[in-house]
């Protein structure tokens, strides 16, 4: 008898669900059935409300069923699940599925869709293509190809990919670098951690293409200590790269070389700011440095230095194995290609949604989301992780572009979208902003590090009732202060989600503050 | 004038200076080994303090001394390094460190409710050890499991949708430690 193939997912959302126990399950129960299957454990296709997702190859269609757990095993196998049976999870044939179908999953192509760590697997769905192709190109012609894809940073502050490139190709040095973000540090966002779990290879090609584009031999990833699932990923995806001639000295028999390491970063939010970033891998502590000179000139040890996100990274090996025009073909105006969009908070169907640019927050929060998990009306959306604006629900028809967004004083950052229904209290919200820009600056100036104590102070005096007035009037002119004295973009823009709280929902300051636990006790019982 | 030809005292034999004399072998041996293998990378401090955290579970104070020698790096450097990343400890955690996140996504679904039956559950606050050495409560902001919260990591382990009583469950505490884990 032939073999099937099912694939049950090991990201570590899909873990934290039961996947491991349903793949337990799902082996044990072949076994004592005597049938054969191949057991692929893959990324998760990203949407989590069905997670954990069993899929079966039933001759080259991939049928789908979830949300499963272990208990619903055997019942799968009685209804015949390897020929992909009626049973009540089986949701037909995955790509079939609404919420992924409407998708244009370029970066994401490959997430869910492969065994994340089979090299065969990632060549057979294109990867190492865009690779390949950069190896015979002009080192400037590469450069020119992501500038020409219009490719901005998806960290967050959305910088021209190639500029950045182009500056460090410029730079004369004799050691040149390459540094991945994945501090992925916002609320609300994974689409870092689902790429490196689920295409860890699209990462390591990315990145190798900036070093061949820019001359640099050495790289590092950055990666948060919350992630040990991605980092147990991409040690192996390394190992497994640099034994088969994918990175180290000589790339793909090329006689070029870049080695790529990887850095655990220590549960420091501010670390995911590049400077910040570059001091911690040099093994100081995480301050904020003064630009000029940029990194991109002189960056880790001194040395010019291309810093870019995960998503950036891996978004460039299908603009150079499809070309730039076919990147920049997608999006809206100045916003080019596809934005990787993580519907997360109290949302029905929170996941990974990639899209062009240019659509909108009620397309994303209703169509794609469902609203929330609860039923309950959606309050507010905060946009672009603890420094993002609250959207209010009378702005949600702006079109997601960075800066058709910027216009309503919002921020797309790394496309985190946390949803809040109707029970939310916007003044304490307004309060976490601080609290937490508090506990996260880096000391370095005083609007931040002061500035920010000071406002939890002011806002716990407005919520509790004393001379309200004239305190809001005070925590609007420390928001100033913070927004205009701040080195960076900490200090700089944790004034953003307060400011919206108090223009868009000032009445939750106007009355005293709700028992917070009481309420949400209600919501997690 | 004569000048008398000076005569140095003879240099006193000091014991060659070894930072880590006073230590306890284990911590000794753990920080020789950690900056043994790992001392030689570029920016190597925190690659060292990951190590000796894993190794013994936090990074003693008295140990600051011998890290700082084995990497030729100043105890101040050190020790403001450890200071500075909210990851790194001084003290012995628990048995268990429980990494409750209190980011917005998991706020949006309920997490201050989790966080006040933990603290209660345990009787602890964050940053504490629950007296019989068992459990450390941990702050963390976020765990890329917003979709899912409220989120936990506890022995390197996520958990999504944790309830109080999926809480009790998960440390086998309270009466739901009784029923049966699914
Ligand atoms: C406080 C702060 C935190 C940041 N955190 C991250 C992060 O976690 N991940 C990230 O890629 N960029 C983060 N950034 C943005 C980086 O500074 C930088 O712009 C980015 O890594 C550049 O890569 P990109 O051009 O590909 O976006 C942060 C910025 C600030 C000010
Ligand atoms: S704004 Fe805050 S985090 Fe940024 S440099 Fe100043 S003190 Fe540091
Ligand atoms: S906010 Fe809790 S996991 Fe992201």
């Amino acid at each position: 008898m032939s073999e099937t193939t099912v694939y049950v997912p090991r990201d570590a959302t899909a873990l934290s669900l039961g996947a491991e126990d349903v793949a337990a399950a799902i082996a044990a129960e072949a076994g004592r059935r005597g049938e054969s299957i191949r057991l692929v454990r893959n990324g998760s296709r990203g949407m989590f409300w069905i997670e954990p997702l069993v899929e079966v190859d039933v001759k080259g269609t991939r049928v789908a069923y979830g949300p499963v757990a272990g208990k619903d095993v055997a019942r799968l196998f009685d209804a015949g699940f390897l020929a992909g049976g009626r049973h009540r999870l089986r949701l037909g044939p995955v790509e079939e599925i609404p919420y992924l179908k409407k998708q244009e999953r370029l970066t994401f192509a490959r997430v869910g869709v492969t065994d994340p760590l089979s090299i065969d697997d990632y060549r057979a769905h294109g990867g190492f293509r865009g690779l390949e192709k950069a190896l015979g190109m002009a080192p400037g012609d590469v450069v020119q190809a992501v500038a020409d894809s219009g490719l901005r940073g998806r960290g967050g502050a959305a910088f021209p990919t190639g500029i950045k490139w182009k500056t460090a190709a410029d730079a004369p040095a004799g050691q040149k670098y390459v540094v991945c973000n994945a501090d992925e540090g916002d609320s609300g966002t994974f689409a870092d951690r689902m790429l490196i779990e689920g295409d860890p290879y699209c990462l390591i090609e990315g990145m190798t293409i900036a070093g061949l584009a820019v001359g640099a031999t050495q790289g590092y990833v950055y990666l948060r200590i919350e992630y040990p699932h991605a980092q147990r990923v991409l040690e192996a995806a390394i190992t497994q790269a640099s034994r088969q001639g994918w990175l180290g000295g000589n790339i793909h028999g090329s006689g070029q070389s870049f080695h790529l390491h990887l850095r655990m970063a220590a549960g420091a939010y501010i670390c995911g700011e590049e400077t910040s970033m570059l001091e911690s891998l040099e093994g100081k502590r995480g301050q904020i440095r003064y630009k000029p000179p940029l990194p991109a000139i002189k960056g880790l040890f001194g040395q010019p230095t291309v810093i870019n996100n995960v998503i950036t990274f891996a978004s460039v090996p299908i603009i150079l194995d499809r070309g730039a025009a076919f990147y920049a073909g997608h999006g809206a105006g100045r916003s080019r290609g596809t934005c990787t969009f993580q519907l997360a908070g109290n949302v029905k169907h929170g996941g990974l949604v990639e899209k062009a640019f240019g659509i909108t927050l009620r397309e994303l929060i209703d169509d794609y989301g469902g609203g929330t998990a609860n039923g309950r009306p959606v309050r507010a959306v905060q946009v672009g992780g603890p420094l993002g604006a609250y959207i209010a629900p009378s702005q949600f028809d702006t079109a997601l572009d960075y800066e058709a967004f910027a216009k309503i004083g919002g921020m797309i950052g790394h496309g985190g979208l946390v949803v809040f229904d109707d029970r939310v209290d916007m003044a304490a919200q307004a309060r976490y902003a601080m609290e937490f820009c508090a506990i996260e600056s880096c000391g370095k100036c005083t609007p931040c590090r002061i500035g920010s104590v000071r406002g939890v102070e002011v806002i716990d005096r407005i919520r509790a009732g004393i001379e309200r007035e004239k305190n809001v009037v005070l925590l609007r002119d420390l928001c100033r202060t913070m927004l205009d004295g701040s080195l960076c973009a900490l200090g700089g823009m944790a004034p953003f989600p307060v400011l919206s709280a108090l223009d868009h929902f000032s009445e939750d300051f106007d009355k005293p503050p709700r028992r917070a636990a009481g309420r949400a006790a209600r919501a997690v019982s | 004038m004569k000048v008398k030809p000076r005569t140095l005292a003879a240099p006193v034999a000091l014991p060659p200076h070894d930072p880590g004399a006073d230590l306890k072998p284990e911590i000794r041996d753990a920080v020789l080994d950690v900056s043994g293998r790992l001392g030689r990378l570029p920016g190597a401090l925190l690659p060292v303090l990951h190590g000796v955290q894993q190794t013994l579970g936090y990074i003693p104070s008295e140990s600051v001394g011998l890290i700082a020698n084995r990497l030729n790096l100043s105890r101040a450097e050190v020790h403001g390094v450890i200071s500075f990343y909210h990851f790194f400890r001084t003290e012995k955690p628990g048995e268990r460190v429980i990494y409750l996140c209190r980011a917005e996504a998991c706020q949006a679904n309920g997490c201050a409710a989790l966080e006040t039956h933990a603290k209660k559950r345990l009787g602890v606050d964050y940053h504490q050890t629950t007296a019989d050495g068992r459990y450390t409560l941990e702050p963390v902001y976020c765990l890329g499991n917003c979709a899912c919260g409220p989120s936990l990591m506890i022995d390197g382990e996520l958990h999504s949708r944790v309830t109080a009583k999926r809480f009790d469950r998960l440390l086998g505490i309270g009466a739901a430690a009784k029923e049966s884990t699914s």
